[in-house]
């Protein structure tokens, strides 16, 4: 692995693969990193499948190419593991983190994949939390466990003065968004 | 102050910061969210800026010339098929010596319709009279915005100061924003030398102009594009000196002891960086010149630093149809001419359409350049990478 970590989420169009790219992006600068975030280009369409990816280095970053073969991929939604070559590119030494309700040890089987496979049912987390099963804000703590570049509790800080800018009137939305980061960082599994 | 924003945030921040008097846009990908966002700064009163929304390109150039006129300080944002559309106006912009700023978001050009990042719509602009500044990311664009406002109004020119299009436009980074005071400061009052509202010195602007006078005024336009090349000199320097940023008519990296470089602008310039630095490590003398200012052209000063070289590679991200190269490799191989340095130059179209460029795609240019600089023959000049036979 380079000093520079790369990183692929995957989502269907308007699950929030983008945001959670440029929020984890905002939340590693605020812990003091360098870093990119940027969305697949292209026109989005909702439930599509799309793709985001982040950059994350002690240094500046002056690379401007896509990413093709990333340390670390995120999937949103486990129905995109059947449509979606996930782990295209991804290094036997990379771990992919995945969305559901199943185990570590189905997955790995499940995606044929040598590497690191932990999963996170961050759908039930989001919806216990703040109570809709949005799972961008979880799966953003779980990736911080396990990528272990980054310090959790200023990722959470970072995240809550976010929410507080979008969601001034609905307080629980910021408290549920930032307990689901605590929960998906201390339960992510894997194998 | 360190903060994640993309390519459209900080070109939108820097206008907010500049405060002009008018913008006139017209929303197009992937520049609409400079407007979207500039527009909700007005709406939000964070600018005293009069925002026109037109209905076309041609309308914003149009309204930007006559707000220009009037003697206010006007930008504008587009892109692509925006920027073609505002053809004829760009022309009259410089014509009449209005100090416009463009923030442009480099798109490729229909047909077959695309929306991502090229270098075609911009190159097509290229003779209109227009000062041009490249940048390679965010922080780029947002220093390039500011320092646009003092060269347009020392040298009487419009700017346009362009990114790259999704690539760096929709791609969040780290930049160092500056103060709203230390802005304000540093892009001061516009105090126009003459303008039409001033009733009491009235005065014709934009009459016909025949075989008498014409080339007259055009060629106190080309002076003043030559002149403007020490203004954008002396704007950086005072840049610099405020805010600790070099910028000049070009970066230079690892160039001074190179044996062979690549020439290239906008964001491809900031992974030829990691390339060239891969390459340094094995002990291959490769190096980087990135243009910033392609309009007025500095080729007197690319010339001198690229003579050194056992072997030169200019990457151009649009094509002429001239079957004779790109527009930056015309350029070079024309003013190494002028300039009386003989070296093996080749030139690579790339990316057009927003084709992905890669590390690999770039260390094949340095390998094509060292069988150059070792047999001092060229095999093909022109070549196009990353493309499908």
């Amino acid at each position: 692995m380079s000093d520079i970590i790369e990183i692929r989420w995957h989502g269907r169009g308007g699950q929030g693969a983008k945001t959670a790219a440029l929020l984890f992006a905002e939340a590693a600068l605020a812990t003091g990193k360098y870093v990119q975030g940027f969305p697949e280009y292209g026109p989005e369409r909702m439930g599509a499948p799309v793709q985001s990816f982040n950059r994350l280095s002690d240094k500046p970053i002056t690379l401007h190419c896509g990413i093709t073969e990333p340390d670390f991929v995120v999937v949103l939604d486990p129905t995109l593991i059947k449509t979606v070559d996930v782990i295209s590119g991804l290094s036997e030494n990379g771990a992919i983190i995945i969305n559901t309700e199943k185990s570590a040890a189905e997955m790995k089987k499940e995606l044929n994949f040598k590497g690191r496979v932990f999963v996170i049912n961050a759908s039930k987390i989001a919806k216990e939390c703040f109570g809709r099963a949005i799972p961008n804000t979880p799966m953003m703590g779980a990736l911080v466990k396990v990528t272990n570049f980054l310090e959790i509790n200023g990722v959470m800080d970072d995240t809550r003065k976010k929410l507080e800018k979008k969601f001034s009137r609905k307080p629980e939305i910021i408290e549920g968004n930032i307990k689901s980061i605590k929960m998906a960082y201390d339960e992510v599994s894997g194998e | 102050m360190k903060i994640a924003k993309t390519g459209n945030e900080a070109m939108a921040e820097a206008m907010r910061q500049i405060n002009p008097d008018v913008v006139a846009a017209y929303p197009i990908t992937p520049a609409t969210e400079i407007v979207m966002i500039f527009s909700q700064f007005v709406a939000d009163g964070l600018v005293d800026t009069e925002y026109v929304a037109v209905e076309s390109e041609h309308s914003a150039m149009s309204a930007c010339i006559g707000a220009s006129a009037a003697g206010a300080r006007v930008m504008t944002s587009t892109s692509s098929q925006g920027l073609a559309l505002m053809y004829e106006m760009l022309y009259i912009a410089a014509g009449l010596r209005l100090p416009i700023i463009i923030a442009e978001v480099n798109r490729a050009l229909s047909s077959p319709i695309n929306i991502h990042g090229d270098h075609s719509d911009t190159m097509g602009a290229r003779d209109s009279g227009w000062i041009q500044l490249f940048s390679e990311n965010s922080q780029e664009a947002y220093d390039n915005m500011l320092q646009a406002v003092r060269i347009a109004e020392k040298a009487k020119l419009p700017v346009m100061v362009t990114t790259d299009g999704f690539i760096i436009s929709h791609c969040m980074e780290v930049i160092d924003m500056l103060t709203d005071s230390d802005v304000k400061k540093f892009v001061g009052e516009y105090n126009p030398e003459r303008f039409l509202l001033d009733v009491k010195n009235p005065y014709t602007l934009g009459a016909i102009d025949l075989q008498d006078y014409y080339f007259e005024h055009k060629m106190q336009e080309a002076e003043a594009m030559k002149n403007s090349g020490k203004i954008i000199l002396d704007v950086a320097a005072d840049f610099n000196k405020s805010f600790g940023r070099e910028y000049g008519f070009f970066e230079k990296y690892k160039l001074d002891d190179a044996e062979i470089a690549i020439v290239c602008m906008g964001s491809t310039a900031g992974t030829a960086k990691v390339v060239v630095d891969e390459l340094r490590a094995k002990g291959i003398k490769a190096g980087l010149l990135k243009p910033r200012v392609f309009r007025p052209f500095p080729y007197k000063e690319i010339s001198d630093e690229l003579s050194h070289l056992k072997a030169v590679a200019v990457l151009d991200r649009s094509d002429t149809f001239s079957a004779y190269g790109g527009p930056l490799f015309t350029e070079i191989t024309s003013a190494l001419f002028i300039t009386r340095y003989s070296l093996p130059v080749t030139n690579y179209i790339y990316g057009l359409g927003g084709r992905d460029i890669n590390t690999d795609a770039l260390k094949k240019v340095f390998e094509d350049l060292l069988k150059n600089a070792a047999s001092k023959k060229i095999e093909n000049p022109i070549n196009y990478i990353g493309v499908r036979e």
